[in-house]
């Protein structure tokens, strides 16, 4: 499991003097469930695209088994891609388009078939050999793909936003689906996403990115529960981030309260941004709060309620099931376990102040980037 | 409603079809089969044509030849302005289309001049010390002109295919394994078919029933099925005969298109002529 496979160094990218990706460090482990996550432009898909041989960086190497793989062409790696809306050959029925890298190969013919017979059935779409690809549905099109590149047996398989253009029901169907090929063939995925739900449902290691940049690398619940800056902890997630100040090791100080927290190792009243997760904040009886303040607003989401509470003219975003009326006064308890307090970023103040609260926050993060890069 | 709205804008072209072509279509039928002194249904003008034969069998084998030299010049100039800037593209694309500006006739007679005995080429080479050359009135002349003046109608179906493929399908092959060569034989080319078979027929329908290029390049050997159909009607005086040429080279193209219609078909969609 914890082999090592690839390492991106130092990776730079440049279009027509943009920098596209500015110094990426990463190493991928062999059999590992590797997401790069982050918003369009953030250089995700650019990474993917070097590993996978069709861009050349401007500066930096990529490392497989340890041997620098810079100048190996996109056909001769051991690496293979599911590509954006699939790119299937549409000349080709769904048979010829699985054993195209195998007739490339030029392997016989009986275990091409057997080979690709195998992979259908791992994909579920026995039956379907002859079959156009133009008569097959988005989620089929997408088995397809996958088939075509696991089928050559590679050690890395690359996928890039594969579940972008299936709809909601399907693309959680296959998310499982991803997560379980994945392990029944036992190589190593690195996956590309903008949707923070499926990077953390599907990962063993999510990277962050943004601006070129990784923000955190980490396993889903470390990336949810310990955010390194305000940036990640806006994108995974809802947060509401607050400016405070660590007083000393397990002590913060925001609206003008000291509460206890588990954080450590910060300088003697340093300026930090604490962050409080919507769900974690319960409420209490006005005169029992460590805060009170007025519900401004109440949206009814299936699981829970989206109750915005304006606290001394800061507006706080509370996920609960209990409802509460319009213009109520209440109060709110924070727990030590609740509170997780970050170094200051070049984020801080850009996120986590639900002022300007939409209820279609949901729909703002999910929107499609098709047209990245 | 829609319906009626749309019969009624299409009148005009109903009409055009049915006056400049259903009904001449029809003339050239009656002429076909019928006699040229007393005017009854006979088949002997098609039985006639045997003798043409030969003349018919030159004219295809001349129009496949600059058909297949069309494809082979250019498929890589298609090639290579599809993969030019959007903007270069434009500008390549009106270069390719330039000389269509120009009357057919004319840019015909130039090659006249180009390959006379002592036109400008034997001339150049006389300079250099070498020929004259015979070049007009060759086999040779005639498939030159033929691929001169119908090379365009190849590069600009093909263009049009080649532009449209995906480069994340070229991407994809060489992701599982294809050197450059591979890509185009396995993909770009099978790709680029509807294309192939739509530029093969633009430039074999309107070569094969060409008579200028071969009255003005070829020889007396090099006679094609149009100019014997022109004779018929001008100076041979046999219409009837002309007709029945002209209806049986109707045929010959229909099959010809329809076989490679029939063809394209199995790769994806079929040619639009």
């Amino acid at each position: 499991m914890s082999k090592e496979l690839i390492r991106l160094q130092d990776l730079v990218m440049e279009f027509d003097g943009e920098r596209i990706l500015d110094g990426i460090n990463l190493y991928i482990n062999d059999k590992e469930f590797l997401t790069l996550l982050g918003p369009s432009g953030c250089g995700k898909t650019t990474t993917l695209r070097i590993i996978g041989g069709f861009l050349n960086p401007t500066d930096g190497r990529v490392l497989f088994d340890d041997k620098c793989i810079n100048d190996v062409p996109a056909y001769q790696r051991q690496i293979n891609t599911v590509f954006q809306r699939y790119a299937l050959f549409p000349h080709l029925n769904v048979y010829d388009n699985i054993a195209f890298g195998l007739k490339v190969a030029k392997l016989p013919k009986e275990e091409i078939h057997a080979r690709v017979q195998e992979i259908l059935e791992v994909v579920g779409l026995q039956g379907f050999e002859n079959r156009h690809i133009d008569n097959l549905s988005g989620g089929q099109q997408q088995r397809v793909a996958i088939a075509r590149a696991l089928v050559n047996r590679p050690k890395v398989l690359l996928l890039d936003e594969p579940l972008a253009a299936l709809d909601l029901r399907l693309r959680k169907d296959m998310q499982n689906e991803l997560k379980r090929i994945q392990q029944v063939m036992g190589i190593t995925f690195v996956y590309v996403t903008h949707d923070q739900e499926e990077a953390l449902s599907m990962s063993d290691t999510v990277v962050v990115m943004d601006k070129g940049r990784i923000q955190q690398i980490g396993r889903p619940e470390d990336i949810y529960n310990e955010p390194k800056n305000a940036f990640v902890a806006d994108f995974i997630g809802e947060s509401n981030i607050l400016d405070g100040v660590m007083l000393a090791d397990y002590k913060v100080k925001f609206f003008g309260r000291t509460f206890q927290c588990l954080d450590a190792g910060f300088a003697p009243n340093e300026p930090v941004d604490v962050v409080i997760r919507p769900e974690d904040i319960d409420f209490v009886p006005p005169e029992e709060g460590h805060l009170t303040g007025t519900v401004t607003s109440v949206t009814f989401k299936g699981l829970n309620y989206d109750i915005i509470v304006d606290f001394k003219g800061f507006k706080w975003l509370i996920q609960t099931t209990d409802h509460q009326p319009e213009g109520a006064t209440v109060g709110i308890r924070l727990n030590p376990e609740d509170i997780h307090v970050m170094h200051k970023s070049e984020y801080s103040g850009m996120f986590g102040d639900y002022s300007s609260y939409s209820a279609e926050y949901d729909e703002l993060t999910e929107d499609a980037d098709d047209e990245e890069e | 409603m829609k319906k009626n709205k749309s019969l009624l804008l299409s009148t005009p072209y109903i009409i055009w079809m049915v006056v400049f072509t259903l009904i001449p279509l029809g003339v050239v039928c009656y002429y076909a089969l019928t006699d040229p002194e007393t005017g009854a249904f006979t088949w002997q003008n098609i039985l006639d044509l045997g003798m043409f034969l030969p003349t018919l069998g030159i004219s295809v084998w001349y129009s496949l030849i600059s058909a297949l030299i069309c494809l082979l010049l250019g498929y890589p100039v298609a090639y290579f302005i599809a993969h030019r800037t959007p903007v270069m593209q434009k500008i390549l694309y009106m270069l390719v289309m330039l000389p269509m500006c120009m009357s057919f006739l004319l840019r015909t007679l130039a090659w006249v001049g180009l390959l006379e005995t002592n036109g400008i080429i034997n001339r150049f080479f006389g300079l250099l010390g070498i020929g004259p050359m015979t070049m007009i009135g060759t086999s040779g002349a005639v498939v030159l002109g033929m691929v001169y003046n119908y090379l365009p109608y190849m590069i600009l179906p093909l263009y049009a295919i080649i532009v449209k493929i995906d480069n994340r399908l070229i991407e994809a092959a060489e992701d599982l394994g294809c050197t450059p060569t591979q890509v185009f034989s396995k993909v770009v080319l099978p790709l680029s078919m509807p294309g192939i078979l739509s530029g093969i027929t633009m430039v074999f329908v309107p070569a094969v029933s060409t008579f200028y290029i071969s009255q003005k390049l070829g020889g007396t050997e090099t006679m094609l099925i149009g100019d014997v159909i022109e004779r018929q009607f001008k100076s041979a005086g046999n219409p009837n005969l002309g007709a029945a040429l002209s209806l049986v080279l109707m045929l010959l193209v229909f099959i010809c298109t329809g076989i490679m219609n029939r063809f394209g078909s199995d790769e994806e969609g079929g040619v639009v002529v």
